[in-house]
């Protein structure tokens, strides 16, 4: 028997996964009205995707997650590196970072809800919250972690101090930057899709689950579960694929 | 000054480097006065004093943890001392040009430049326009016959290679003076005797004024033109030994009778530290 070429291995799982579904679905195992059949689901999930609700509810839940991701980078990356330029100015902020970066964001929609009203502006703001402090974990920690030696060869060299940041620093921190944005865009999609199952959201894929269930449209609601799943395997191979561009040097 | 006054071997035809009179023929090129350097309680050097010659190679040997990387780490400006001056033709540090290479060439390359980036790296900081720092590194090239690609990122050549361009990034700014810190103790034994080659090529080809600390006493006998013994700490010159064997040096070197001798002394001369200690 030939053996299956390694980049086909991952199918094996799909594949096993399916047809396990399949079975349960064959013999009863669950209420049918639960449990809809693969083909039921992949079909509302494709009639969803084009053009339906669905692929509405999808692009919206990409929009907040990326400007939640870009407003946390684009905050959180320079602070990072004032902060982590100086380990006893980290030090001395280490615990609030470490403290809310420890408190699960969705206790604090009640907060935002509060400060922002019910709008996308709440989802949003969490979400950016939530990912910033993990991203400027990462950057500080990457600055600060950045190879001493690398920093003696640029100042012997005779760089200057800002030379020395902007130059050796900021790139030494590049890789755990990188797993920064990588976490923080995971995060911040989680939090998306709880902020849009709160009353007042009109769309987005965590109100398309909520509301398939409500109405117990248990085909659409796995196609909006598998939909977001997508997205999630899907940003986090982006950034992975961007990670390997900008940081060829990586891991080596 | 006791101790300033070099010890120098009798019989092989030395002029002391470091009186100033005997030695009128070429002004020392650096010279050391009453460098102290402590590292909480342990007193690394005390009112040290050295004169390192123009033009030629030091080898600095002696016992682990005697100072011998602090001596060029001082001398080159990443460790401030405690006390003392040190001058460079009567100039301070700031006011000359020097290459420094350190032992671990993969933290001490940027991994996120190309070769030739990295050597043009220190011109760049001068801010020496592109067409000139290509032809700067061109220059370099063609000087020491190097036939590497240097269009490659560091993590894409062998260890040699990268401590080869580590070296090119400290001499493309025309140093007065050469650091080397261990420079091939991290290369296997093949690649070592390799770029002990390289090395050797370079300095002829340069003359550059070169400090090399070393952890091989062969190494160190072989490349020098003056092997500094130091002896624990704090620190003194426990022998400042002169090797005249012309260049290039090759494996024949290593069994001409004079090396033999002079390496036989380096070592007893050692173990007289090491056993102090």
């Amino acid at each position: 028997m030939k053996r299956i070429p390694d980049p086909f291995l991952p199918v094996l799982g799909v594949i096993g996964l399916v047809a396990l579904w399949y079975f349960a679905v064959w013999i009863q195992i669950v209420d049918p009205v639960l449990l809809p059949s693969p083909t039921d689901t992949f079909r509302a999930m494709y009639k969803g995707m084009a053009g339906g609700a669905l692929g509405f509810d999808f692009w919206m839940t990409v929009e907040r997650t990326i400007l939640a991701t870009l407003i946390a980078a684009a905050i959180a990356i320079p602070l990072g590196i004032f902060l982590g330029a100086s380990e006893r100015l980290y030090r001395s902020v280490e615990f609030v970072i470490d403290f809310f970066r420890s408190t699960p964001a969705s206790a604090m929609f009640p907060l935002f809800l509060v400060l922002f009203g019910v709008g996308n502006e709440t989802k949003i703001s969490v979400a950016a919250f939530g990912a910033a402090l993990v991203i400027l974990f990462n950057v500080a920690y990457g600055v600060m972690n950045a190879r001493k030696t690398r920093l003696l060869a640029a100042k012997v060299m005779g760089a200057s101090r800002l030379q020395v940041l902007t130059g050796v620093m900021l790139l030494e921190s590049l890789p755990q930057t990188f797993i920064g944005l990588r976490n923080g865009v995971s995060l911040a999609l989680v939090i998306v899709v709880v902020a849009e199952m709160f009353i007042g959201s009109t769309d987005g894929l965590g109100h398309r689950v909520f509301e398939a269930q409500q109405l117990f449209n248990m085909a659409d609601m796995y196609a909006a579960i598998f939909a977001a799943g997508a997205l999630g395997y899907g940003l986090n191979l982006l950034f992975l694929v961007g990670e390997r561009y900008f940081v060829h040097w990586s891991g080596k | 000054m006791a101790d300033g006054v070099l010890l120098m071997r009798k019989g092989m035809g030395d002029a002391p480097l470091g009186g100033p009179p005997a030695a009128a023929a070429v002004a020392p090129h650096v010279t050391i006065r009453g460098l102290t350097k402590r590292f909480g309680k342990l007193s690394i050097y005390d009112r040290f004093d050295l004169d390192i010659p123009r033009g030629k190679l030091v080898s600095v040997f002696g016992p682990n943890g005697c100072g011998k990387s602090t001596l060029i780490n001082i001398i080159a400006g990443l460790i401030p001392p405690d006390a003392g001056e040190i001058l460079f033709d009567s100039k301070p540090l700031r006011a000359i040009k020097f290459g420094y290479v350190f032992q671990n060439y993969r933290e001490a390359l940027f991994p996120w430049l190309r070769s030739v980036d990295n050597i043009e790296y220190p011109l760049k900081l001068t801010k020496l326009p592109k067409a000139e720092r290509r032809a700067r590194v061109e220059k370099l090239v063609a000087h020491l016959g190097v036939k590497i690609d240097l269009n490659r990122y560091p993590y894409e050549m062998s260890g040699g290679q990268q401590q080869l361009i580590s070296i090119m990034r400290a001499l493309v700014v025309e140093p007065e003076i050469l650091f080397l810190d261990e420079p091939f103790s991290a290369l296997d034994y093949e690649m070592t005797l390799f770029m002990r080659e390289q090395l050797q090529r370079i300095f002829i080809e340069t003359g550059t004024t070169t400090v090399l600390v070393s952890h091989d006493l062969e190494e160190a006998v072989y490349l020098a033109d003056h092997i500094l013994l130091l002896s624990r700490g704090p620190a003194q010159i426990a022998d400042y030994v002169r090797f005249d064997a012309h260049r290039p040096r090759t494996d024949a070197t290593l069994s001409e009778k004079d090396f033999v001798t002079i390496k036989a002394h380096c070592l007893e001369v050692f173990q007289r530290e090491v056993r102090k200690g």
